[in-house]
């Protein structure tokens, strides 16, 4: 089983949402599409579900072409933010509902709905009605539903989304499971690159209606193909500066330079960009080769283990996340210190030259 | 600025409420003071809302009474309060320009015109708007919405306090970032007393001097985000802070000997006469991994890498265990067994911590 889409195009108005697009899905996938709100993760979902025809391309189920084919003729499930149910029917019979629709026999629905909702933890609750539930328990009876009728394509848009953050935190650890056991293919759309990390699976980053880069999640996250990728999948933001090459030297800020060693060492002369997660600056230089920037620190964020340093650097503005308690005054001038194995090396026009060499051998 | 008081506040939303479950807010005694800024964390459906709208004067509490400063305003309308609101969603005047939007609490209360002036292209620099002022707010994205709605929220230097229900919510994460940290400098800056409402830890400790944790309408613990990391005062406060949450095990404990199913663990203070349900908390953080020798023996689940660390999902005797290691560590099949930072356990007694005496 899979979904293809073979050069798909979406426009409104002449206004293009999708770019040319090309994307397969295999069976038994948890595929994660990561990007801001409008990036065109929902436009892209209503594509492969059939709910919207695509401007130009095809959509292939399972090799057979099913472009323009109307939602209810193919085995699509979708659970959207706003979690939908039924407020008058019980939580048995709101499960129940596509399998009444697909007039299953009463004994074959009873078992699976009873086998769904156990996987959902709602056993307890079936004969309750949805408002009687938490806000939880009311995405899962819709997941179930989502679930239940053995759909080979199950679209997620979001749908944690409007929980709890513990809440979330906990059917993030549960979703994989669920999808594990179903076989079907799975699309999540999310905007919180911790989701997709969570999450595991493959992993597209979206930016302004292009995928900028699909492979597994662990993948884009340590060696992403380019800036914006590496920008999309980075929460809190990817630091960035820019730098000369000029022969044995890299040369940044104002006159600043150090000696191009190591990954640096072989790259052409010019200009490139660099970017460092915020984890990996530090207030304390805990390798000789670490580069030292003295910067401006605007805010400090304290979590009660790490410590948020909001700060610039010569007209970037980066983030620092350092373990421990730091309380250290606001609008002050430090020193912050970054290991150059590190760094990840983009080209001027974002694409990636060298992938920082503490991620290369995962 | 006011100092605000709660005095014997309770809420519940029947007319004859008879026991503490019909309460949506119990009994509470708190004072913030004046020029702090104070997060309301707790799950939905915990009180913080209902503590938010009795404050606000949207809602009249059935029990105990609330003074701004020295006056009792239990009674008095949201109108008479003085206060500013930012809400989840956005409320700005579509017709209305950016800068009309900001000028407008200020317009109301019959302002001088050059310190309208003054005062909106102070906080058009903060919040970073400056460039869309003369601009309609219809048409702008749902973030520079809310970032106008906050603004508005702040404009007013007279207020005696701002209060914030969960007002990132609908906001992308690298957007998130900002908005809290302009909050933030602009706390710094104007020392309103500020009370922001959220479900959303990192929110809640990032922005606020103290953090009031509720559930299920009581308020647990008041601290500073490092004493709620380091020392929960209930099971209940380790669970909701952090992520994963801490660690809860059954546990008998004897002196300085806590008893952990068949592991004994020597404790670094002595407990006398513990009775009720004894639980052993310890973060994820505090548990390092090891080769057999030392510590106790688990079976790891699963790895799960989530940017700067991972996170290790293990087994001991049936009970879940999340062990969090640093994303430079390799993880060997060998390395089953755990052991805690004695430092870093807190032992719970029906739930509520209880401190030994340390052995010095």
């Amino acid at each position: 089983m899979s979904l293809e889409l073979e050069n798909i195009s979406m426009s409104v108005d002449g206004q293009v949402h999708i770019h040319n697009t090309n994307l397969t899905l295999k069976k038994g996938t948890m595929n994660v599409l990561l990007g801001r709100t409008s990036s065109g993760k929902t436009t892209l979902m209503r594509i492969m579900a059939g709910l919207d025809v695509p401007t130009s391309g095809r959509i292939l189920w399972e090799g057979k072409d099913v472009t323009g084919m109307k939602v209810q003729d193919r085995k699509i499930a979708m659970v959207y933010q706003q979690f939908i149910n039924y407020p008058s029917m019980s939580v048995y019979d709101n499960i129940a509902v596509p399998l009444r629709i697909m007039k299953m026999d009463e004994n074959e629905i009873d078992a699976k709905v009873r086998k769904t909702a156990a996987l959902m933890r709602l056993t307890n609750m079936l004969d309750r009605k949805p408002l009687e539930l938490s806000g939880g328990q009311q995405q899962r009876c819709a997941l179930a539903r989502s679930l239940v009728k053995g759909s080979g394509l199950v679209l997620l848009d979001e749908p944690l989304a409007n929980l709890d953050y513990k809440l979330r935190e906990e059917l993030r650890a549960e979703i994989p499971k669920l999808f594990e056991e179903s076989g079907a293919i799975f699309v999540y759309a999310t905007t919180e690159p911790e989701e997709a990390l969570l999450l595991g699976g493959n992993v597209a980053t979206i930016w302004e209606g292009k995928i900028t880069q699909f492979d597994e999640t662990a993948k884009v996250y340590h060696h992403p193909n380019n800036a914006i990728t590496s920008r999309v999948f980075s929460n809190p933001a990817m630091n960035f500066l820019n730098v000369e090459k000029i022969g044995n030297f890299i040369h940044y800020g104002k006159n600043e330079k150090i000696t191009a060693r190591d990954a640096f060492e072989n790259l052409d002369d010019g200009y490139y960009q660099l970017g460092f997660r915020p984890n990996h600056l530090e207030l304390k230089r805990h390798s000789d080769q670490a580069i030292e920037f003295s910067v401006h620190l605007s805010v400090t964020e304290i979590t009660g283990s790490e410590t948020f340093l909001h700060m610039s650097y010569d007209n970037n503005t980066w983030i620092g996340l350092v373990h421990g308690v730091h309380d250290l005054e606001y609008d002050m001038d430090l020193s912050v210190y970054l290991d150059p194995r590190h760094i990840f090396v983009f080209e001027e026009d974002g694409d990636i030259v060298e992938a920082a060499s503490y991620t290369k051998e995962r | 600025m006011a100092r605000i008081t709660l005095s014997n506040l309770a809420h519940s939303y029947m007319s004859n409420p008879s026991s503490e479950k019909d309460y949506a807010l119990r009994k509470i005694n708190h004072e913030w003071d004046d020029g702090a800024a104070y997060a309301l964390l707790g799950p939905s459906g915990c009180g913080k809302s209902t503590l938010l709208n009795i404050i606000s004067g949207i809602l009249t509490p059935s029990e105990g009474r609330i003074l701004f400063d020295e006056d009792d305003v239990t009674f008095a309308e949201t109108a008479d309060r003085n206060i500013a609101q930012v809400f989840q969603f956005p409320v700005v005047y579509d017709t209305m320009t950016v800068r009309q939007n900001l000028e407008f609490p200020l317009r109301n209360r019959g302002a001088d015109a050059n310190y309208i002036k003054q005062r909106v292209a102070s906080i058009a620099r903060s919040i970073q708007v400056e460039d869309i002022l003369d601009k309609k707010a219809q048409g702008l994205t749902a973030d520079a919405k809310q970032k106008i709605s906050l603004g508005r929220g702040m404009v007013r230097e007279d207020v005696n306090a701002i209060l914030f229900d969960e007002p990132l919510t609908v906001i992308d994460p690298h957007m998130k970032w900002e908005l809290r940290t302009q909050l933030k400098a602009l706390h710094k800056e104007l020392k309103h007393t500020m009370i922001f409402v959220t479900h959303d830890q990192t929110e809640a400790l990032t922005f606020a001097d103290k953090v009031v944790v509720m559930n299920e309408g009581s308020v647990v613990q008041i601290g500073t985000p490092e004493e709620l990391f380091d020392k929960p005062a209930h099971t209940f406060v380790g669970y909701f802070i952090g992520s994963p949450g801490m660690n809860v095990f059954d546990v008998e404990v004897l002196g300085n000997v806590a008893d952990l199913q068949g592991t004994k663990l020597e404790l670094n203070s002595v407990y006398k006469n513990l009775s009720g349900k004894v639980e052993l908390g310890v973060r994820p953080e505090f548990i390092t991994l090891c080769e057999e020798g030392e510590g106790i023996k688990i079976d790891i689940v699963r790895i799960e890498d989530v940017a700067h660390h991972k996170i290790v999902r293990a087994v001991y005797n049936d009970k879940d265990v999340n062990i969090i290691v640093p994303e430079d560590t390799k993880i060997t099949p060998a390395m089953n067994h755990m052991v805690f930072d004695m430092d870093r356990v807190n032992v719970y007694v029906n739930s509520w911590l209880v401190e030994g005496e340390k052995i010095s």
